[in-house]
């Protein structure tokens, strides 16, 4: 019904402008329901906010719930496609559909923004550009903050899942340069009533520092084990754990931990040299005050990054073509892997057409958990 | 690796397995007296220790609405197949509102008890009651018209019911974990050992537990029927043991168990809405060491799965959950080739 109105409506308005077409369409696909809903919420409360226009085109943005499962995102995704003749698809923030959703993008030849660190085969993200720092980046600010506390041997405890190994990948890279080494690796499941005996196995290795992998709440419970067997060293977790649940289920047992992050996740404590504060500050700023204090998050910092994005790639692309033709998004895609380095609240981008990841390694904060907040190091 | 360090994985061990033998222990029970595979046996874990977390809060938990849900859908099909017998209006109401009446009054308890945040104890009670509550609820709803059908058929319907109650569960009480706080904050060190009073909690509790499963079935007169329908089933309803009431008793005693081991687990670890899926699965391995028949044998075998995944996560993490479920292979090679005669019909 809705749909509907909104379709009459559409027409109704193109009679009467005669045929100004020329709005920039985005079509968002993130989960509203199901599991990552947590992730997808924060990103429509954001886009609530997004401007009306960018770079002077009318803005007309259709949001859609992918609950969570690839199926229904890579449906959304098609109608978003075929029906809406989107300019630019946002989305998922659930890394399994967003891994569906770039199939989709590559052979409707749209840009695809992915609020997901999605890892893809070569030639597979031709269209995909990533929001989300890469493990990698992330892997580098740890070692870097652990080669100034004399960090020269760590334990590792991950999941035993793709995130855990990919960082495992990641951190052994980083930490050879540094001559930082690996000691010992154990592995745990999220839903693992235990870790004591892997817990038990890492201390007696004795390493200078622990690093743990793994998400949200699910990152406290290895943490705790680690701490009850004794251990006095250095604990870090990665940007996964950089929500507040952390500190809900763990209390004081995670005091003093290190967690990785984007700037997002304490912009009034960063130095001022960090080029992201203004951004991450003003973002913050007017989430807070539409949300309520303190509310604000990295998801939604990656939606409030794709309108900064587009602010600066969208100028370059309308040189060339007009909004909803396929010149446009041909346009569009060259104009991100070629406008170069650009700021935003989570960092610092250059995408090129070789990395859509793009993240310059100045980009990761480490924050110390004190007195059951961040505080930037 | 030396004698540390083997008694503090033998204590870790002990005390999951202890967690798990009350949960094979459940399984047993309810496939001797139903032939149901129970497979949602660990979704009253994570319902019990995450409604608990939710009262922690002063908040409603959503498994109350389930609750009252299922009352009124339970009530109106025991309504339903009582007119269609009987055809008496009178005798279908009544038996319909002796399924709702007592969910119902546990959960205008629960929410009047919720917001007055009562003590961690009586929190607790009001959870593992909630949980219990569903027991008979579920067998009515999912179970008793199907009473008759074969094994694998139940088999079914368990997978189906244990998708229905974590998508439930994800509803309820969303994708993040909780932790609850301890019952007891003690924790003494014995030689190398760190003992918690979490963990002494959950051996008396399982012992208990145990002891009190036994006495019921040896002494009392529903435990005589139950283990009546356990033996034979048409002819203990020849005795007049109605084979619907057994098995809802039997599934409220299954949810009971769920719900205590949800309690005794969630100080100790996060639980999360799908938490309970793989602890009951380990519940099952050891029942399926008693070959799902023999309360002391799934025991025996909950114990040796925990020592078993203490020791597999300190030698091979990665491949932890690979070993213990690895151990059922062998287990029904050794009970298929001694058991010489068919489990198929009781």
């Amino acid at each position: 019904m809705k749909f509907a109105t909104k379709l009459i409506a559409t027409a109704a308005a193109t009679l009467v402008s005669g045929m100004a077409l020329a709005d920039i369409t985005i079509g968002v696909s993130i989960p509203l329901t199901g599991p990552a809903s947590g992730l997808g919420i924060p990103m429509k409360n954001q886009i609530a906010l997004w401007p009306e226009k960018i770079a002077g085109e009318k803005l007309k943005v259709i949001v859609l719930d992918d609950a969570t499962d690839p199926t229904q995102g890579v449906k959304n995704t098609r109608r978003l496609v075929t029906e809406e003749k989107v300019d630019v698809i946002v989305g998922s923030a659930a890394t399994p559909v967003g891994i569906a959703m770039a199939d989709v993008a590559v052979e409707s030849q749209t840009v695809q923004l992915a609020a997901t660190p999605i890892g893809l085969p070569p030639g597979k993200d031709t269209w995909t550009f990533r929001l989300p720092q890469s493990n990698d980046v992330m892997a580098h600010a740890v070692v870097a903050h652990m080669k100034k506390q004399g960090v020269k041997t760590v334990g590792f405890l991950g999941y035993t899942d793709a995130y855990g190994e990919q960082w495992l990948k990641a951190f052994t890279a980083a930490g050879e340069k540094e001559g930082i080494k690996i000691i010992a690796a154990e592995r745990f499941a999220r839903t693992d009533t235990g870790v004591t005996a892997q817990a038990l196995k890492l201390t007696a290795a004795n390493p200078d520092a622990m690093l743990v992998v793994a998400s949200g709440s699910g990152a406290a419970m290895p943490e705790m084990a680690i701490v009850d067997r004794g251990f006095k060293g250095k604990i870090y977790q990665t940007h996964a754990a950089a929500t507040k649940d952390l500190m809900r289920v763990g209390g004081k047992a995670v005091e003093g931990t290190y967690v990785v992050s984007g700037p997002v996740i304490a912009p009034a404590q960063l130095p001022d040299s960090n080029p992201s504060k203004k951004l991450a500050m003003d973002f913050a700023q007017k989430y807070d005050n539409a949300y309520g204090a303190g509310t604000h998050n990295q998801f939604a910092g990656h939606a409030s990054d794709v309108t900064i994005v587009l602010e600066k790639a969208v100028p370059l692309a309308l040189k060339k073509a007009k909004p909803g033709t396929p010149e446009f998004r041909l346009a569009l895609r060259d104009a991100l892997e070629t406008m170069g380095r650009t700021v935003v609240a989570h960092g610092v981008l250059n995408w090129s057409k070789e990395d859509h990841w793009g993240y310059t390694m100045e980009t990761g904060v480490i924050v110390k958990v004190t007195n059951g907040d961040w505080k930037v190091e | 690796m030396d004698s540390t360090i083997v008694s503090i994985l033998l204590l870790d061990g002990l005390t999951n397995g202890a967690v798990y033998a009350l949960l094979g222990l459940a399984t047993v029970l309810v496939f001797t007296v139903t032939r149901v595979i129970f497979i949602p046996q660990g979704e009253f874990v994570a319902y019990g220790a995450l409604t608990l977390a939710v009262m922690q809060t002063g908040k409603v938990p959503g498994t109350v609405w389930l609750l009252l849900c299922m009352a009124v859908v339970a009530a109106s099909m025991e309504a339903v197949s009582r007119w269609q017998h009987h055809r008496n209006l009178v005798a279908a109401l009544q038996s319909a509102f002796k399924v709702l009446v007592l969910p119902a009054a546990i959960a205008l308890v629960s929410v009047w008890a919720a917001p007055q945040m009562f003590p961690l104890e009586v929190q607790a009670i009001l959870s593992a009651a909630i949980v219990t509550a569903f027991g008979p609820l579920v067998y009515r709803v999912a179970y008793q018209s199907l009473e008759d059908a074969t094994p694998l058929v139940l088999l079914i319907v368990s997978v189906g019911v244990h998708f229905a109650m974590t998508g439930l569960g994800l509803l309820f009480f969303g994708a993040e974990g909780f932790r609850n706080p301890p019952f007891w904050e003690l924790r003494l060190a014995v030689g190398p050992l760190n003992i918690t009073g979490q963990a002494i909690i959950t051996f008396i509790c399982s012992l208990a537990l145990i002891v009190l499963l036994w006495l019921f079935f040896e002494r009392s007169l529903m435990g005589k029927a139950l283990r009546a329908t356990a033996v034979n089933r048409l002819g203990a309803r020849l005795m007049g043991i109605s084979s619907h009431s057994s098995g809802q008793l039997a599934f409220a005693m299954a949810a009971l168990i769920g719900a205590l081991s949800g309690l005794l687990i969630g100080p100790s670890t996060t639980v999360f809405y799908d938490s309970g899926f793989l602890i009951g699965l380990k519940g099952f391995v050891a029942a399926v060491v008693a070959g799902l028949s023999s309360y002391p044998g799934a025991m025996v075998g909950a114990l040796f799965v925990g020592i078993v995944e203490s020791f597999g996560s300190f030698w091979a993490s990665a491949f932890k959950e690979v070993i213990v479920f690895t151990l059922i292979l062998p287990i029904l090679l050794w009970r298929s080739l001694q058991g010489g005669h068919s489990d198929e019909e009781h």
